[in-house]
């Protein structure tokens, strides 16, 4: 009966996954077509990954995308921690307030959301020049809602007591912050920071308009689709899968081994026992 | 030091100068035209019903994509909340990483798998359905909006139940709750933060949704954010589309405090479920 | 997943810092506003090594966005790519710098039938760039030929489901007015009632309203019929990249003829180094490269001996005379387009 749950929940997160990777497969699929646009199979070739690394516009745009991504995700993990935190112990009625209208963001369409920020910008004197900077404002502000309430809810389930032990104990209520809050609401910081820099990399409409003279890879990617997508896309995706995956497989791989060997020798314990 | 001064800078500098300064632009051109105050934008828009249907489509949408993203989403966190936390770390970014491939990207790689000679309309033709129609219909809508909006539901749900606090559930167990009891009782009630994030992460955003739209359902389906963006980008009608946003904020910020009151009624602030 | 993010951190940081000390930009850039695919990659190579200029390229996808920016006070951009009617718009706006002729060398290359036109009468502001007509593509596997010829095809019952509409007001009511025999600038209240009602008999059979994607779908083939720009069929029937099942015509009753152009925005301090790169796009062999790889149309006369067959003899880039004579360009409607704005939100209630 245990197994044949095992085996269930094995399966549904298979088949979840599958969904998730439906799409993925297909463009990887595609990154290898003899062909500029993703749509037609016209044979095996890798004609995409030498377009791809001769093309300087896509290495320009990476790095736009990549500084932006790892800026704003950044700046907005540490503000928007603070500002939970913050929130958290304030009254409800007010912090209901500025729950809301932290909510804003998320709701205005992005084109919206863009035009209105380019206005902003224009009214501030924060000139076009500075593509890169306006671009990581306008991302900060649209990644905040998304730490915020992903850092939220720990706060929430986290209790006070601990806090007020460290104090009691003599931290200072800086470092009973840092060793005991923080620590505790951990998970969500990092799952913050993981929907900020996504939202950031994925992000066009706002860019298109907050950017000045800066392009990010998704305006890119645009950019290029009046003859259809470009497979190199395609194949720089697939190359990220790769690099991402890769990465995840060595840092996972030695600390799931040394929990298994911890489980096997929980497990020969028990048996003594 | 009180901490509720680590909001202030939020409050006091970001918040009135990025969230709300924009906001006043679109206000500025919901009221005025060539500065002049003006209420023909608000009366065009709330004086018929073209506008109607494409807000109940959103609304429809926006609803089933949270619910399915939380029937779907939730099994997933919970399975993982109780894996060996390496594994499930792992598992947990290969949920998210599928949003760093480009929307466009991803969109492109529906509609193929979506087409009329793609492969699950081949598949469905085999186990004999007649002129199985997928893309540019509300299913194709519903499918990419969930698929977009799943991990934002998986995540902050998973975050929650993966500190759980394991005594509790043990003690459940010592008091003779069954599997199913001491989930509804203990693990349910226990989530709800996570879940609230959740709903709001996915609810609030897939109401204004229309890229993907726009690609999969060939205007088959007509979007709210569809709407808004044509008025900007087409018809170069800035007023109505600006009014149309605010009635999309209106409306949203009154089903997420209806959302909050149906929160605090379940108790989980306070935690007093019992 | 706390240390993982951290690495992914490290390995992103350092990825990021070699090419920031290495792309230090030298000389004068030349910030240029374009559409996708709208400039041969290697003529910007050629230009800085010619003049020292580098040229920065952004991409926006439709007239109303390049507005926008364009409109903007802070308006960053020394070129842009507009087409006629968005042009006219600018210059009623005065947000254009007048083009000094005596700087372009090659403008004579330009066909004097391209020159002139009502959208910019004396060429003051803007430079004709490419051109082409509103058709209709099709899929001869799936067309009767006797049906071709006529803006009814779209209207016939035979394909319903099967046709992809462009998803833009101003072309998809042009083709509703021509199809009823009006003028595709008319401001005519009950023409433009008319022309609403006649898309939305069309609806039922129209299997999406789509814009730059009707090529993926066309190419994947899964419709009959979309109306296309004369330079997207090219696209779409390109032997190695598109399908050769497809084909294109424009109604013998008329069309839409659109021109996109160069022109300088009233902002810039740049000007003469706009007008040089302008120049530089006019000169044949440039515009010969140019002009292949855009795939549309050219008013420029030089090209013509220089391209290859493959386009000269192609009916969809060498458009013959006797269309072209049919076509009409689009006027900006100023606030006579609100009329359009509402017919369209009627078809879409």
């Amino acid at each position: 009966m245990k197994r044949f749950l095992k085996f269930l929940k094995g399966s549904y997160l298979g088949l979840v996954l599958f969904f998730m990777y439906m799409p993925i497969f297909v463009m990887m699929v595609m990154s290898f077509t003899d062909s500029r646009t993703a749509v037609v199979w016209n044979g095996f070739s890798f004609g995409a990954y030498a377009d791809l690394f001769s093309d300087s516009d896509v290495k320009e745009a990476l790095v736009t995308t990549l500084v932006v991504a790892l800026v704003s995700a950044t700046v907005a993990t540490v503000f928007g921690t603070a500002t939970a935190i913050g929130l958290h112990s304030m009254k409800k009625k007010r912090r209901a307030v500025i729950e809301a209208v932290t909510q804003l963001p998320m709701v205005n369409p992005d084109l919206v959301t863009g035009i209105a920020m380019m206005l902003l910008f224009a009214f501030i004197g924060l000139r076009q020049e500075h593509g890169l900077l306006r671009l990581i404002i306008a991302h900060v502000t649209f990644n905040l809602p998304y730490v915020i309430f992903s850092v939220m809810p720990k706060l929430r389930q986290s209790s006070n007591t601990l806090y007020e032990a460290a104090l009691d104990l003599g931290c200072s209520p800086f470092q009973a912050l840092m060793k005991v809050v923080i620590p505790d609401i951990m998970p969500g910081i990092v799952s913050g920071f993981l929907l900020a820099f996504t939202l950031s990399i994925d992000d066009f409409a706002i860019s298109l308009f907050t950017g000045g003279t800066s392009m990010n890879l998704s305006m890119l990617i645009y950019s290029k689709m009046k003859k259809g997508v470009s497979t190199e896309f395609c194949a720089l995706s697939a190359l990220m899968f790769l690099v991402v995956g890769i990465l995840l497989l060595i840092v996972n791989m030695r600390s799931i081994r040394q929990e298994k060997q911890a489980a096997i020798q929980e497990k020969k314990v028990m048996r003594k026992a | 030091m009180k901490r509720s001064r680590m909001a202030y800078p939020y409050i006091f500098v970001w918040m009135p100068l990025f969230i709300v300064a924009p906001l006043l632009f679109v206000l500025y051109y919901a009221f005025f035209r060539d500065g002049q105050f003006t209420t023909d934008f608000v009366v065009q828009v709330f004086s018929d019903t073209t506008y109607l249907p494409a807000l109940l489509n959103s609304i429809w949408i926006a609803l089933a994509t949270t619910v399915v993203c939380l029937l779907v989403g939730y099994p997933v966190a919970y399975i993982l909340s109780n894996m060996k936390s390496r594994s499930a770390a792992l598992l947990s970014m290969l949920f998210i990483m599928p949003m760093w491939m480009n929307m466009l990207l991803r969109t492109i790689a529906w509609k193929i798998l979506l087409d009329d000679s793609g492969i699950i309309v081949r598949l469905l033709e085999w186990l004999g359905m007649e002129n199985p129609r997928l893309i540019y219909t509300p299913g194709a809508v519903l499918v990419a909006t969930i698929y977009d909006f799943l991990p934002f539901m998986i995540l902050p749900i998973y975050t929650v139940l993966q500190k759980l606090d394991r005594s509790l559930i043990e003690a459940a167990h010592d008091l003779g709750a069954n599997s199913r009891q001491t989930f509804l009782r203990v693990v349910l009630p226990q989530s709800v933060p996570g879940i609230v994030s959740g709903i709001t992460m996915v609810f609030v955003p897939s109401m204004s949704t229309f890229a993907v739209s726009t690609m999969l359902g060939g205007k088959n389906v007509m979007l709210f954010g569809q709407v808004i963006e044509q008025k900007f980008l087409i018809g170069n009608q800035w007023g109505v589309g600006s009014t149309l946003s605010l009635v999309l904020i209106v409306l949203v910020l009154i089903s997420m405090f209806i959302m909050r009151r149906v929160e605090r009624d379940t108790g989980s602030e306070g935690g007093t479920i019992w | 997943m706390k240390k993982f993010v951290s690495v992914l951190m490290a390995v992103l940081m350092a990825m990021l810092l070699v090419p920031m000390f290495s792309s230090c930009a030298s000389g004068e850039t030349l910030n240029i506003l374009n559409w996708g695919d709208y400039l041969e990659p290697s003529l910007k190579e050629r230009f800085k090594e010619e003049t020292g200029i580098t040229i920065k390229e952004k991409v926006v996808t439709s007239n109303e966005e390049m507005l926008i920016q364009l409109e903007a006070d802070d308006c960053p951009y020394d070129l842009c790519f507009p087409s006629d009617y968005a042009v006219e718009r600018l210059i009623k706006g005065g947000k254009l710098a007048e083009i000094n002729h005596d700087n372009l060398s090659n403008l004579v290359n330009i066909d004097d039938r391209y020159m002139g036109l009502d959208y910019d009468p004396e060429n003051k502001y803007s430079i004709p760039y490419t051109y082409g007509v509103l058709g209709v593509l099709y899929n001869k596997t799936m067309v009767d030929e006797a049906d071709l010829g006529s803006w009814d095809i779209l209207w016939n019952e035979k394909y319903s489901g099967e046709i992809f509409m462009y998803d833009s007001i101003r072309d998809s009511m042009a083709v509703a007015l021509l199809y009823l025999g009006y003028d595709i600038n008319t401001t005519n209240p009950d023409e433009l009632n008319a022309a609403a009602d006649a898309l939305i008999a069309m609806k039922p059979l129209v299997k999406a309203w789509l814009t730059d994607d009707i090529k993926d779908s066309m190419i994947l083939g899964s419709g009959a019929l979309a109306v296309v720009y004369s330079g997207d069929a090219v696209w779409c029937c390109d032997p190695d990249e598109g399908n050769p099942d497809l084909d294109f015509f424009v109604p013998e009753s008329g069309s839409n003829i659109y021109f996109d152009t160069m022109v300088i925005p009233v902002n810039t301090k740049k000007q003469d180094m706009a007008e040089q790169f302008i120049n530089f796009l006019l000169e044949p062999e440039v515009a010969t490269i140019n002009t292949e790889f855009i795939g549309y149309s050219s008013p420029n006369a030089a090209v013509w001996p220089l391209l290859d067959e493959y386009y000269t003899e192609n009916h969809m880039f060498n458009i013959p005379d006797a269309i072209i004579e049919k076509c009409v360009v689009f006027r900006d409607l100023g606030e006579s387009i609100d009329l359009y704005n509402n017919a369209w939100d009627r078809v879409f209630e």
